[in-house]
């Protein structure tokens, strides 16, 4: 499973992308975000805010319930601030 | 059709020219261009820099412009945003529409612009004069912008 971080996501987590197995019980959304704030202080403080945090499944928006599986680029990042 | 992620500056009046070069059907063409403000929030900023999600920003505009050609009848649509450093009067984005009727024609241009807002990977980071750097924070009135073209849900949803 891929990762991508972006903005303020990035630079608290403190790399762009990684590559990453989860255990075979994270399996949606919500799940990964668990699974990642318990890997280190930066993860921890930058998903601390479920609301603030936006999460892409193969760069489609996706929500909390929806499921993640091994090959998956998950983005996650800041709500948008194009335009 | 057409959707640009680019460093580089456009030009509103080549680009609008372009999307309606040879052809004597179109009735109207409106145009949205976004610059980078020299102020928020109460603080100077002396510089921006825009990043993205490349892929998912192209994919996203690319639905948000089917979802407009599907509401309106029109002939053709551009939208190109820029990333990378942009500084105070930088043009950010170009939203250009083309159809046989005005209101069709200023109507996506404006869905366009909001869902953009809303819904399109993209992120800004403002400096200060001091050199403080900080990323923008997202505005519910955008979101609220975006909501206000939602259809009413079909009874088969």
């Amino acid at each position: 499973m891929k990762l991508l971080y972006f903005a303020w996501v990035r630079s608290k987590i403190g790399m762009a992308a990684e590559t990453v197995s989860p255990p075979e019980s994270v399996r949606d959304v919500a799940g990964l975000l668990d699974w990642l704030r318990a890997r280190g202080a930066g993860y921890a403080d930058a998903l601390a805010n479920p609301a603030v945090v936006r999460v892409a499944v193969n760069q489609r928006f996706a929500r909390p319930a929806d499921p993640v599986a091994p090959g998956d680029e998950i983005g996650i990042f800041p709500p948008v601030t194009g335009g | 059709m057409a959707v640009r992620i680019q460093e580089a500056d456009f030009d509103v009046g080549a680009e609008m020219a372009a999307l309606s070069a040879g052809r004597s059907d179109v009735g109207g063409v409106a145009s949205f261009v976004g610059l980078v403000r020299d102020i928020a929030g109460g603080t100077a900023v002396t510089a921006m820099t825009l990043e993205h999600y490349p892929g998912m920003t192209e994919g996203e505009l690319e639905r948000v412009e089917a979802e407009a050609c599907a509401r309106w009848p029109l002939q053709a649509s551009l939208i190109v945003h820029r990333v990378g450093a942009l500084k105070p009067g930088d043009n950010i984005v170009l939203v250009i529409t083309a159809s046989r009727h005005r209101q069709a024609a200023f109507s996506a241009a404006e869905f366009l612009m909001d869902y953009l807002k809303s819904s399109a990977p993209f992120w800004k980071k403002e400096i200060d004069a001091e050199g403080r750097a900080g990323w923008v924070e997202a505005r519910a009135s955008d979101e609220r912008a975006a909501e206000r073209w939602q259809l009413p849900a079909r009874a088969d949803d």
